[in-house]
C-alpha cells in the first residue's frame, strides 16, 4: 500500500498522504520535512483554516473533504493527545485506510476505541506514540530524521523512536540499508503490534533480514519470537532489548515501559529470543555485527 | 499511578466493595488513636508501592499495646525493595474460610481487558494456580460471564451472588477510573458466605490523569519529578551517582543498561523527549544541579535534526551561569559535531564519538573521585 504500483518507467507512483493538524507546531515542521523527503502530501486538515494553503498544500476543514478532493487513503495525525480519538474516528469514517498516529500520552482507553473503529472500517493504525514509517528513498510518513536511513534490504521494527534512528544509522554505516522501518510506539497498546508489523514484511522476497528493537514492558517480543518459531521463518533476525537494568515497577519514559512482577522483564524477552535462535545485542552498535554473522552463516 | 493499598481500598469503598475496618496513619500518635478505634487484635501493614511486603516483614500482627509499640515504629521505618514505607494501615483481623484471587487487567498482547480469577488466592499472581481467564473487551463484565466465573471457582448460592456483584463493581471501577490493573488478592470468603477484599492493588493510566482530578490526591511525585513533568521530561530518581540524560525513552534505557554493565551507578533516568533543544538540555541540567548525590553527568543525544552546536552552547551557558560545576561526558550524534568539540574544549564537558567511550570516561571519573 505504501509503495503504490510501478508505473511505465519502472518507478513507484507516489501515494497521496494527508496531514491532520498540518498547521500545528509539530505538524507544520514535519510536513516541511516530509515534503523535502519526497512524500506526496496532497492535503492538510485544520478546522478553521479550510481554503488556505501551507507550503502549497491545500488545507481543508475536515478529513472527509480532503479525502474526496484527493482520494488519499493514508493520513498522518498530529493533534494533542486529548483530541486524538476524535481525529482518528474522523479519519477512519472518512475512508482513511492507514493512519500514522504521532501523539504521545494518548489514554489507553482512547487507543483501544480507535483500534475498534479502525477494525470496523477495515483500516490500519500505526501508533500512537510512533515515530512513523519510512521506506528509504521512497516515502517517509513520520517524524524521523532522514539521515540515519538508506535504501536496502533489512527491515527494522522498533518500539522506541530514537533507538530506531540509532540502530538504523548503525546498520547504514555498516552497509545494511533498509527496505522498511516502522516504529510501533512506546505505549502499552499499539494499533500495529510487533507481530503485525512483522507480518507486513515477512513475505517480501527482497528482504534479507529483520532487526527487532524491543524494550521492557508487555510481551510483544515474546509473542513475536513464538510466531517466528511457529511459521519457521528462516531469514536472519537480530534483536535488541532496552531496559535490561531498569528497576521494576517504574515507568521508564514510555507509558508501556514498565515491568510488573516478572511480566515485561528483559530476561523473559531475551530467553524467548534465544529459544527462537535469535541473537540479542547488548549494545546498539553490536546489532550490525550480529546481523553480519547471521547473514554469513546462511 | 500505582495506588497504595489504603488508597485502593478507599476506591473499593466508594464502589461498595466490602473491605475490613481499617485506618491509615503516618505517625505513631495517630496510630495509637487508630488502635483504640479498631481494637485488638489487628494487623499493621506497610503501605509501599511494591509487592512482596509480607515476606519482607511489612505485615505484623498486634495482640496488645506492647506489640503495637514495637511493630509500628519498625514497620514505619523499614524499606521494602528500596521503597520506604509511606504510611501504616491498621486493619481489623478477619476470620475467613477461603482465599480467592481476582483481577481485571489491561491485556497488552490481546488488546483487551482480561479477568483472572482463581480459587487459590493469597499468593503473588505468578504463583496463582488454576487461573480462570476471560477476555472482556473494554472492561465490561456481564452478569452471565461473572456467574460463569463464580461457578468455575466453585461458588454457589449467596456467595456466588456476592461474587458476581463484586466483580461487576470492580469492572465499573476499572472502566470509570481508567485503571490498567485492579486486583483483589486475597478476596476472602467469610463464615456467613459473604466476601471481603483483604488487599487491593490499583494501577491507573497516567495518560488519563487529565480526566481524573479526583485521583490526583493519590499522586506521589517528588518536587523534581513534578518539575520534570512540567518541562515535558520523564524522570526516575535512583540511588547512584551518575545522572543519565538522553532524548527518547529507548535511548536513555539503552544508555542506562550500558552504564550499569560497566559498573556505573545511575542517579537518575532523565528523558528530555524525542527532540533536543538548547532549552531542553539547559532545563535538564537545572534539574540535575538540584540532585545532591550526582558526581558526574552522562549525556547521550541522538540529534538527527538538531545541530549539536546548539546543545553544546547549553552546556557552556550552564557553566557560565554557575548552574553546574560537574563533569559531563557527552555523546552528541548529529550535525557539526567537530565544531561542538572545539566550542567545549576548555570546559568540563568532554565530547565523544561513541557512547561506549563516554561511558568508560564517566565511570573512570567517578571511580577516581570516589
Amino acid at each position: 500500500m505504501l509503495k503504490g504500483d510501478k508505473n511505465k518507467n519502472g518507478t513507484y507512483e507516489k501515494q497521496p498522504v494527508i496531514v491532520q493538524g498540518i498547521t500545528g507546531k509539530f505538524g507544520s515542521i514535519h510536513t516541511k520535512l516530509m515534503l523535502e523527503y519526497g512524500t506526496n502530501i496532497v492535503a492538510g486538515v485544520t478546522p478553521g483554516k479550510g481554503g488556505q494553503k501551507f507550503e502549497d498544500v491545500p488545507i481543508y476543514e475536515t478529513v472527509k473533504e480532503s479525502v474526496s478532493a484527493t482520494g488519499a487513503k493514508i493520513s498522518i495525525v498530529f493533534v494533542p493527545a486529548k483530541f486524538f480519538l476524535e481525529a482518528a474516528k474522523e479519519a477512519f469514517e472518512a475512508g482513511i485506510k492507514l493512519l500514522v498516529a504521532i501523539p504521545e500520552h494518548v489514554p489507553v482507553r482512547d487507543t483501544m476505541q480507535a483500534i475498534e473503529i479502525a477494525k470496523q472500517n477495515n483500516a490500519i493504525m500505526v501508533g500512537p506514540n510512533t515515530p512513523g514509517i519510512i521506506i528509504p528513498n521512497l516515502i517517509k510518513i513520520g517524524i524521523m530524521p532522514a539521515s540515519p536511513f538508506a535504501e536496502g534490504n533489512i527491515a527494522v521494527l522498533s518500539k522506541s523512536g530514537t533507538l530506531l534512528y540509532e540502530i538504523s544509522n548503525s546498520l547504514t554505516t555498516s552497509g545494511f540499508g533498509q527496505i522498511f522501518t516502522l516504529g510501533i510506539g512506546g505505549d502499552p497498546i499499539n494499533g500495529t503490534r510487533m507481530i503485525d508489523a512483522f507480518d507486513m514484511i515477512k513475505d517480501k522476497s527482497e528482504l534479507d533480514g529483520v532487526v527487532i528493537v524491543g524494550e521492557i514492558g508487555g510481551e510483544a517480543e515474546e509473542t513475536l519470537a513464538q510466531h517466528i518459531m511457529d511459521i519457521e521463518f528462516k531469514k536472519p533476525i537480530v534483536a535488541y532489548i532496552a531496559g535490561r537494568k531498569a528497576p521494576r515497577e517504574k515507568r521508564m519514559g514510555h507509558a508501556g515501559a514498565i515491568i510488573m512482577g516478572n511480566y515485561g522483564s528483559a530476561e523473559s524477552k531475551i530467553a524467548m529470543f534465544s529459544k527462537a535462535n535469535i541473537p540479542v545485542a547488548k549494545r546498539p552498535t553490536e546489532v550490525p555485527i550480529l546481523l553480519a554473522g547471521k547473514i554469513r552463516k546462511k | 499511578m500505582r495506588l497504595l493499598e489504603y488508597q485502593a481500598k478507599e476506591l473499593f469503598k466508594e464502589y461498595n466493595i466490602n473491605i475490613p475496618d481499617s485506618i491509615s496513619s503516618t505517625d505513631i500518635e495517630k496510630g495509637r488513636q487508630d488502635a483504640k478505634k479498631i481494637g485488638y487484635p489487628f494487623v499493621i501493614k506497610a503501605q509501599v508501592p511494591v509487592g512482596g511486603r509480607g515476606k519482607a516483614g511489612g505485615i505484623q500482627k498486634c495482640h496488645n499495646e506492647d506489640e503495637f509499640e514495637l511493630n509500628y515504629s519498625q514497620v514505619l521505618n523499614m524499606s521494602i525493595k528500596g521503597e520506604k514505607t509511606r504510611a501504616i494501615l491498621l486493619e481489623k483481623m478477619s476470620e475467613y474460610e477461603k482465599e480467592i484471587y481476582l483481577s481485571l487487567f489491561l491485556n497488552r498482547s490481546k488488546r483487551c481487558y482480561t479477568v483472572i480469577a482463581s480459587a487459590e488466592g493469597g499468593v503473588e499472581i505468578e504463583s496463582v494456580k488454576n487461573q480462570i481467564i476471560r477476555d472482556v473487551g473494554l472492561g465490561e463484565v456481564s452478569k452471565k460471564i461473572a456467574a460463569e466465573i463464580a461457578k468455575e471457582i466453585g461458588f454457589d448460592g449467596a456467595t456466588s451472588t456476592h461474587f458476581v456483584d463484586i466483580l461487576q463493581k470492580l469492572s465499573k471501577l476499572t472502566i470509570e477510573k481508567e485503571a490498567e490493573l485492579t486486583e483483589i488478592n486475597p478476596l476472602v470468603v467469610l463464615k456467613d458466605g459473604s466476601l471481603l477484599a483483604l488487599d487491593g492493588k490499583i494501577m491507573t493510566d497516567d495518560n488519563s490523569n487529565f480526566r481524573h482530578n479526583e485521583l490526583l490526591k493519590y499522586r506521589e511525585q517528588t518536587e523534581l519529578e513534578a518539575k520534570a513533568e512540567k518541562s515535558g521530561f520523564s524522570l526516575v530518581e535512583l540511588d547512584g551517582n551518575i545522572a543519565v540524560v538522553g532524548n527518547g525513552a529507548g535511548l536513555v534505557m539503552s544508555t542506562f543498561d550500558m552504564l550499569s554493565d560497566n559498573g556505573g551507578k545511575p542517579a537518575c533516568f532523565l528523558d528530555v523527549g524525542g527532540g533536543a533543544t538548547e532549552e531542553s538540555v539547559y532545563e535538564a541540567l537545572t534539574l540535575i544541579s538540584k540532585m545532591k548525590k550526582v558526581k558526574a553527568i552522562l549525556v547521550n543525544l541522538y540529534g538527527g535534526i538538531v545541530k549539536t552546536t546548539i546543545v553544546a552552547s547549553a552546556f557552556i551557558k550552564a557553566y557560565d551561569n554557575n548552574l553546574i560545576d560537574l563533569p559531563v561526558y557527552a555523546r552528541l550524534m548529529g550535525a557539526e559535531a567537530d565544531k561542538s568539540k572545539i566550542m567545549l574544549k576548555d570546559t568540563k564537558t568532554k565530547m565523544f564519538d561513541s557512547v561506549e567511550q563516554a561511558i568508560n570516561g564517566v565511570v573512570m571519573e567517578v571511580t577516581k573521585t570516589g
